[in-house]
């Protein structure tokens, strides 16, 4: 279980990327935030952010057309 | 002179429509999202999208390569049409509708996000005097600067943009 959850669903770019950093705020170093996106996009751009910000993207999946991403803040 | 910090990014803004408000946006808040300092240096139409009411728009005039979904097909629009008086309001309107069905953010929410952010926001005063705006009309908070006020933020910059 994520400590955190955001549902992203039906915002685009930049959005997920934006909401998702704000959630990152409110959590503490090791803790999780899971994030559900509609945005085909957000899959390259979670890989990117969390490649540039230290972030650990700990898995990701993809059901029905919802991409859901668990990321680790870095600690 | 001090060396870039690999995060640093600058844009310069230049432009003030609808659909080139984008692209400084998205680029500012989603650097600063990154962990990356972002100056944004507005001059010219881009003071446009620094007024506190913004009533932003599209045209279509001279813009061939503008083509909107509509009836199954992309359409796009003459110039001899798109100079009709109320065509261009009727293409903003159309271009704003559907940024809404798409889930995609107002410029006011981008532009609030990035002041949330600490993006660094210059007016040009050169382009201010020009255009007699006063900042009373503008968001805060916001500097106002010259060329060398973004040439020193350039000279500190990794990347610099220029839309």
């Amino acid at each position: 279980m994520a400590d955190q959850v955001l549902d992203a669903k039906g915002l685009n770019c930049p959005l997920p990327i934006l909401k998702a950093k704000k959630a990152l705020k409110s959590l503490e170093g090791g803790q999780t935030l899971e994030i559900q996106s509609t945005d085909p996009g957000s899959v390259a751009d979670f890989a990117a952010f969390c490649r540039t910000t230290g972030n650990e993207l700990v898995e990701q999946s993809d059901t029905d057309g919802v991409w859901t991403y668990l990321i680790k803040k870095a600690g | 002179m001090s060396s870039p910090d690999t995060n640093t990014m600058s844009i310069i803004v230049t432009k003030g429509s609808l659909d080139w408000a984008y692209p400084p946006f998205i680029l500012g808040t989603t650097a600063a999202a990154m962990g990356l300092e972002v100056t944004m240096f507005f001059t010219f139409y881009g003071l446009n999208l620094l007024m506190k009411d913004l009533s932003l728009q599209v045209s279509s005039l001279g813009n061939p390569a503008m083509k909107m979904p509509m009836m199954g097909m992309h359409m796009g629009m003459p110039n001899i049409v798109s100079a009709i008086p109320g065509v261009d309001a009727a293409a903003s309107k159309m271009m704003k509708n559907l940024m809404k069905k798409k889930g995609i953010a107002p410029i006011e929410d981008l532009r609030e996000l990035a002041v949330e952010a600490d993006v660094r926001m210059i007016a040009c005063q050169m382009t201010m005097d020009m255009f007699e705006y006063g900042t009373e009309d503008m968001i805060e908070p916001l500097e106002i600067g010259g060329a060398a006020t973004y040439i020193e933020v350039a000279t500190q910059s990794h990347i610099n943009l220029f839309i």
